[in-house]
């Protein structure tokens, strides 16, 4: 079926040429990073993870949310999802890419990556995110792929995909599980150390993956002769609205603990994040400007004539989109290391060089979404010819 | 460590070619092939070089070495001022060839001093006695009884040695994840951000001030990329000496007529000097509750 990725008009190839030329910028910043050490990015002895291990985190949950078309259409019998099906699992495949080369290029020293194969440590949450990460990639392209070659010979897909499908469901929730426990079981890290922690990732991720999800069916609708469906689109929103409602009444939750006990070294990173300490806050603009923009997508996606309207919806998708980035690509991750453990404060901003790494990253996470969606929607259009 | 790592998988390799090799040798030099051996076992007899390479630290020499089931520093802070604490941090970094780098961001360290309100957060008060908002209160790693930084590792690299208590690093396995870092609650670990040692080929980066030699050829260098932080200075230990920050200050305790602003002993062994220090003084640790144990005391 592969080779149906390699047909495609100018705008498909251009598309790809584009992809390919960030992926090579990102690489030659990597392989410059690679020579001479992470001190080309803004990441400091303070803030020792930033913007890789945030698009990391933020990129689990986009990959998680695929979920959330599998279970209405596999537990619920929603037989509507069962057109965009393979759509959520590809851009899960694509996300978990994403993840696995952000850990990798965050490494200091990525040559012995394998070191965590070489001396499994059941003990490190790293270890067990290490297998669910890559336990999901291999479950989405297995079943994907399965599944859509059934398609193409006009088949049903065979009866032993089922368990790996319903085994699917547990697994998208465990690696957004796991990943909050490596931040939620730290003593002495206060902004992460949260039992909601884990309930808070799904439910960005929730948001943010199906928000994902309903723009690139708009894409594939209007780039394709394959139509993903008013009725999925429209469904897909409730679900943003939802989940998205959900986060943030789990950070209000968070806040009302936080400020409520008056603990300093609780307050002290939201007042950083949001007020900026001791006269350091360069996030305090983009926390604000999150939580706006969480806000207006609350306030579109409730009014029902909005959310019903596939323009406007998009538009909350993209506010969804961009909040839930900034606040768990961002501010999550910055937050928890500032003030530092002996309370100082050091400001965090990406460089140019990290930045453009973290850019190739997005555009090899876009090619591997784009092979597999052309060779899926090709599928699906010669599937609808003969049937018509 | 790793100079005599080197050294001694040397000598482990031998011993297993010594077998065959020892015989040729020998008969050529016409010696008696046991004092040979000997000699290039540098006095491990063969069965203790494979006793040691599963179960002692390297560099160990029985009889030797400092041995305790629990070390433990104790800083007494009213001993301290900057000369000191600045003595301490210079020497430790000096043995320990810890890379100097200027910019705050990317720096190392091992040892280091500040202020009370940073490094006792949550205990501090505005009505504390004067004298103690200045202090150089020293910190390095607190060797915890049940370290965060060993619980998230995910290969190991950080380990908690059985029999001393001590929490050492293996730069050579650290794939360079930083967890260990967020996971310190103490702020005890750097990361080698940049290249730490001049490349012999292209772009040489002289990270020391004198030259390009390492300050110690006894210690290793390291690789950017990995994470370091104190080892209570195992490496001295197993040759019998004391770390060498406990050194300096009791020189300078021995020069100024003072009590020594360190003390280093086993905590099991009941009659040591810093049971006593601690039998005899109030002391606190940083952040006793959450749980990790930290086995540097501060008498106040």
């Amino acid at each position: 079926m592969l080779e149906k990725a390699f047909v495609g008009g100018r705008k498909y190839w251009t598309w790809m040429a584009c992809l390919l030329g960030i992926m090579g910028l990102g690489f030659i910043m990597w392989l410059w990073q690679f020579r001479v050490g992470l001190g080309i990015t803004g990441l400091s002895r303070d803030v020792s993870w930033g913007f890789y291990i945030g698009q990391f985190t933020y990129l689990v949950g986009v990959a998680a949310a695929g979920v959330m078309v599998v279970i209405p259409y596999y537990i619920h019998n929603y037989k509507a999802f069962g057109r965009i099906t393979i759509l959520a699992e590809f851009m899960a495949v694509g996300a978990v890419s994403m993840c696995l080369l952000f850990i990798l290029v965050d490494l200091g020293n990525p040559v012995r990556a394998l070191n965590v194969m070489l001396h499994p440590t059941p003990g490190s949450v790293l270890f067990w995110d290490m297998i669910v990460l890559n336990g999901y990639l291999f479950l989405n392209i297995f079943i994907g792929w399965n599944v859509l070659s059934a398609e193409r010979k006009g088949s049903l897909p065979p009866g032993w995909i089922k368990p790996f499908i319903y085994l699917s469901i547990p697994w998208a929730i465990s690696i957004h599980t796991v990943t909050a426990y490596l931040y939620a079981g730290l003593p002495g890290r206060h902004f992460w150390l949260t039992a909601v922690m884990a309930p808070r990732f799904l439910s960005s991720a929730f948001c943010a993956g199906p928000s994902l999800l309903i723009l690139l069916c708009l894409i594939v609708r209007k780039t394709t002769r394959f139509d993903p469906g008013k009725e999925q689109i429209l469904t897909l929103g409730g679900i943003v609205a939802y989940a998205l409602i959900l986060n943030v009444f789990l950070f209000v939750c968070e806040l009302f603990t936080v400020f409520y006990s008056q603990i300093p070294g609780h307050m002290d990173h939201f007042t950083y994040l949001f007020f900026g300490l001791h006269g350091q806050g360069n996030l305090a603009p983009m926390m604000w400007a999150a939580f706006g923009l969480m806000a207006m997508a609350i306030i579109l996606l409730v009014i029902p004539a909005c959310r019903r309207d596939e323009g406007i919806l998009a538009v909350a998708c993209v506010l969804t989109i961009i909040g839930t980035w900034i606040d768990k690509g961002f501010g999550l991750v910055v937050g928890g290391f500032v003030p530092n453990p002996l309370h100082e404060v050091t400001e965090y901003w990406p460089t140019l060089p990290e930045a453009l790494i973290a850019l190739g990253v997005w555009a090899t996470g876009l090619l591997i979404i784009s092979v597999l969606y052309k060779v899926a929607t090709t599928v699906k259009e010669e599937g609808e010819q003969k049937r018509a | 460590m790793g100079v005599n790592r080197r050294k001694f998988l040397k000598i482990a390799g031998m011993s297993t070619l010594g077998a065959a090799a020892v015989p040729a040798s020998s008969a050529l030099a016409a010696v008696n092939p046991i004092e040979w051996l000997d000699k290039k076992l540098g006095g491990f007899t063969p069965f203790e070089t494979l006793l040691h390479l599963f179960h002692t630290p390297v560099g160990f020499k029985p009889g030797e070495a400092l041995t305790g089931k629990q070390w433990v520093m104790v800083v007494n802070v009213k001993e301290l001022d900057d000369e000191i604490a600045e003595a301490c941090r210079e020497t430790c970094h000096r043995v320990h060839n810890v890379p100097q780098i200027d910019n705050p961001r990317h720096e190392i360290k091992w040892i280091w001093h500040s202020e009370y309100k940073h490094v006792f957060t949550g205990q501090h008060n505005e009505h504390i006695a004067e004298k103690y908002h200045h202090l150089p209160f020293l910190v390095m790693c607190n060797h915890c009884e049940n370290p965060a930084c060993v619980r998230v590792c995910p290969t190991k690299a950080t380990f908690k040695r059985k029999q001393d208590g001590i929490v050492l690093m293996d730069m050579h396995r650290c794939i360079g994840c930083r967890f260990c870092m967020a996971a310190c609650p103490f702020g005890a670990r750097s990361f080698n951000w940049i290249i730490p040692w001049p490349r012999e080929s292209a772009g040489t980066l002289p990270r020391f001030r004198k030259g390009k030699e390492p300050p110690n050829p006894e210690y290793p260098t390291r690789v950017k990329g990995v994470v370091e932080k104190c080892n209570f200075c195992a490496e001295r230990l197993a040759k019998g000496q004391i770390p060498a920050c406990v050194e300096v200050c009791q020189e300078a305790a021995k020069e100024k007529g003072k009590e020594p602003a360190l003390a280093f002993g086993d905590l099991a062994d009941p009659d040591s000097e810093v049971r006593e220090l601690l039998h005899s003084h109030f002391s606190i640790r940083r952040k006793p509750e959450l749980g990790t144990g930290p086995n540097v005391y501060y008498i106040v």
